[in-house]
């Protein structure tokens, strides 16, 4: 068998689309994991209506916790910790504390606990488009690219216990760590973009990062009607950085319809967007996936 | 002290920066946009700003001098991201791991580790007209945006009323933006995705017990449910705006929201009065 291939969906500016895409994609091809990376806010979930069929919790950093009876007010705590997150009543902020440890080391009177924390939780599902992993990290917390490389490596297993050969990932927005967590490793990445300069400037930004971890990538712009004269120079920077566009596709207020129906835009339109986005498939598969047996 | 106000969203392209614009440009009295998403920061793009003054920020790392390493592993056994590592008679470090808390220093007996410096990013700070505007650029490469964000922070000047333009999420960099705001107003849409991220936002805010109130945006394409949801729960709606395809238009090009419909800024002028006497009502609670 080939080697599974994993395609990672991002787009850096928020809200271009590309979890209605991804659950377009996924209506569209067959034997796929579908894996939502955007754990801090996922939205998949709601268009594919999965059936948790296994629920773990996600431990994650760890938090300094000061025994008020065992401290003595000594002060090195404070002293070592570079987060400001010691008050002068000796109580840690969770928020501020970074999980670093170095006040537990310093604490001459074993007065600070060191507790993992539970930082969320990710589930193996079903879905009327096959299996898909997901997460939920807590409100507020930290380590989301943990968690993202924890569901990753769920999906690979998922994909050869099953003999799937596509992980389909449906990535957070902007640069950074989750981002990374997701894009690390893949085959290719598609990033969806729209006709609109903060769109054009954050896809820039997203490709200088898939450039740096040398992943080939595609294009998509979404909404490119909305104002053409972007749509252009989004297709003449594609040209000048030597990036594929995968297609572009009108705006539809029937995404949002079938977002509110819970369903992907390919089981609510037929006539609409469905035959643009099998041939922006097709382009994927033949750029970035090519020595594959998906169809 | 300043006023602090943040815009924050849960959902990704909700017009977070179309509404920060929109309030700073808005606003009779002095006021500074300080753009927190620096991950892909927009907020530049619509206030053109002036710069005057750029700098750039580095975490402190540790760089070993391995005539001095005695691979003794304390520092790796102290440290959390796996950022140094002692294998057999080699050590290595990992600079994108390293969260820069220092202790790797701390705990080196034979003074091994030298201070050395990992770009996280930069800060450029200017002026649009009369609003000072500043914002932060991550390294492209480098994880960790909380570090930057905190110093895009530093730099709000005491006395004049600062905004804050939040990143998308729920996650640490959210956090670290609007922690210390006097108020926080969500942006959503009224969709179920809008919807399902606004909870998660509500409930990351109750953490940091900050008043809040909700911009719903594009209100007519959607369903009625985030109205709804705002109701059962007692928050404040505090304005909606139509869906328009010129804002559209104009926000593509870089024209903000008030500019291409500038019967908005009475809205944003009584809604920042509103956000004025929720803040009073939340210091009296």
């Amino acid at each position: 068998m080939n080697k599974i291939k994993e395609l990672c969906v991002l787009s850096g500016k928020g809200g271009t689309g590309k979890t209605s895409l991804v659950g377009a994609l996924a209506a569209l091809i067959p034997n796929k994991v579908l894996v939502d990376c955007d754990v801090d806010a996922p939205d998949l979930h709601l268009l594919l209506a999965p059936e948790v069929k296994s629920r773990e919790e996600f431990m994650g950093g760890r938090k300094a916790k000061i025994i008020q009876e065992l401290c003595t007010d000594c002060g090195r705590c404070r002293e070592v910790c570079r987060f400001e997150a010691i008050n002068e009543d000796f109580q840690v902020d969770p928020i501020s504390c970074e999980g670093c440890g170095v006040c537990v080391h310093f604490c001459s009177f074993g007065a600070i606990e060191f507790p993992l924390a539970l930082c969320g939780e990710w589930f193996v599902s079903e879905t009327r488009f096959g299996p898909m992993i997901h997460a939920q990290l807590g409100a507020g917390q930290e380590n989301s690219g943990l968690l993202v490389a924890l569901i990753r490596g769920k999906a690979q297993d998922l994909a050869e216990e099953r003999g799937l050969p596509l992980i389909l990932v449906d990535g957070p927005p902007g640069i950074g760590c989750p981002v990374i967590s997701s894009l690390t490793g893949a085959d290719g990445v598609l990033i969806v973009t729209e006709p609109t300069l903060s769109g054009l400037h954050d896809l820039d930004r997203v490709l200088t990062l898939s450039n740096h971890f040398k992943i080939p990538g595609m294009v998509l712009i979404n909404k490119y009607d909305l104002n053409k004269e972007m749509a252009g120079r989004i297709e003449t920077y594609c040209r000048e950085k030597g990036l594929g566009l995968a297609g572009s596709l009108p705006y539809d207020p029937a995404v949002t319809e079938a977002m509110i129906q819970r369903k992907t835009i390919l089981e609510w339109s037929r006539n609409g967007l469905g035959a643009e986005i099998k041939t922006i498939w097709g382009r994927i598969q033949e750029h970035l996936l090519k020595d594959q047996g998906v169809d | 002290m300043s006023v602090i106000i943040s815009i924050a969203s849960g959902k990704g392209g909700t017009g977070k920066t179309s509404v920060a614009v929109a309030l700073a440009t808005s606003l009779q009295e002095p006021v500074q946009l300080l753009d927190c998403d620096v991950e892909a920061p927009n907020g530049h793009i619509f206030m053109k700003p002036r710069w005057e003054n750029k700098e750039t920020i580095y975490a402190q790392i540790p760089v070993v001098d391995e005539t001095k390493c005695t691979y003794c592993r304390a520092c790796s056994q102290l440290c959390q991201f796996k950022a140094i590592l002692v294998l057999g008679e080699a050590i290595l470090t990992f600079p994108e791991m390293c969260h820069a808390c220092g202790g790797c220093f701390l705990v080196c007996e034979p003074k091994a580790l030298n201070p050395g410096k990992k770009k996280l990013g930069e800060i450029e700070e200017g002026w649009s007209g009369a609003i000072r505007f500043v914002h932060g650029r991550l390294r492209v490469g480098e994880p960790m945006s909380p570090p930057l964000i905190r110093e895009v922070k530093r730099r709000i000047k005491n006395d004049v009323l600062a905004i804050l333009d939040a990143p998308p999420g729920t996650s640490c960099p959210v956090i670290q933006t609007v922690k210390g705001s006097d108020y926080t107003i969500l942006v959503t849409e009224p969709t179920p995705f809008g919807l399902y991220d606004l909870k998660l936002a509500v409930e990351a805010l109750g953490t940091l017990g900050i008043p809040f109130g909700v911009i719903l945006n594009r209100a007519d394409i959607g369903d009625k449910e985030v109205q709804a949801y705002l109701q059962s729960q007692g928050i404040p709606l505090l304005l909606e705006i139509p869906f328009d395809r010129t804002i559209a238009e104009g926000y593509a090009q870089g024209h903000s929201l008030v500019q291409v419909r500038p019967e908005l800024r009475e809205k944003f002028q009584n809604l920042f009065q509103e956000t004025q006497r929720q803040i009073e009502k939340h210091r009296h609670e």
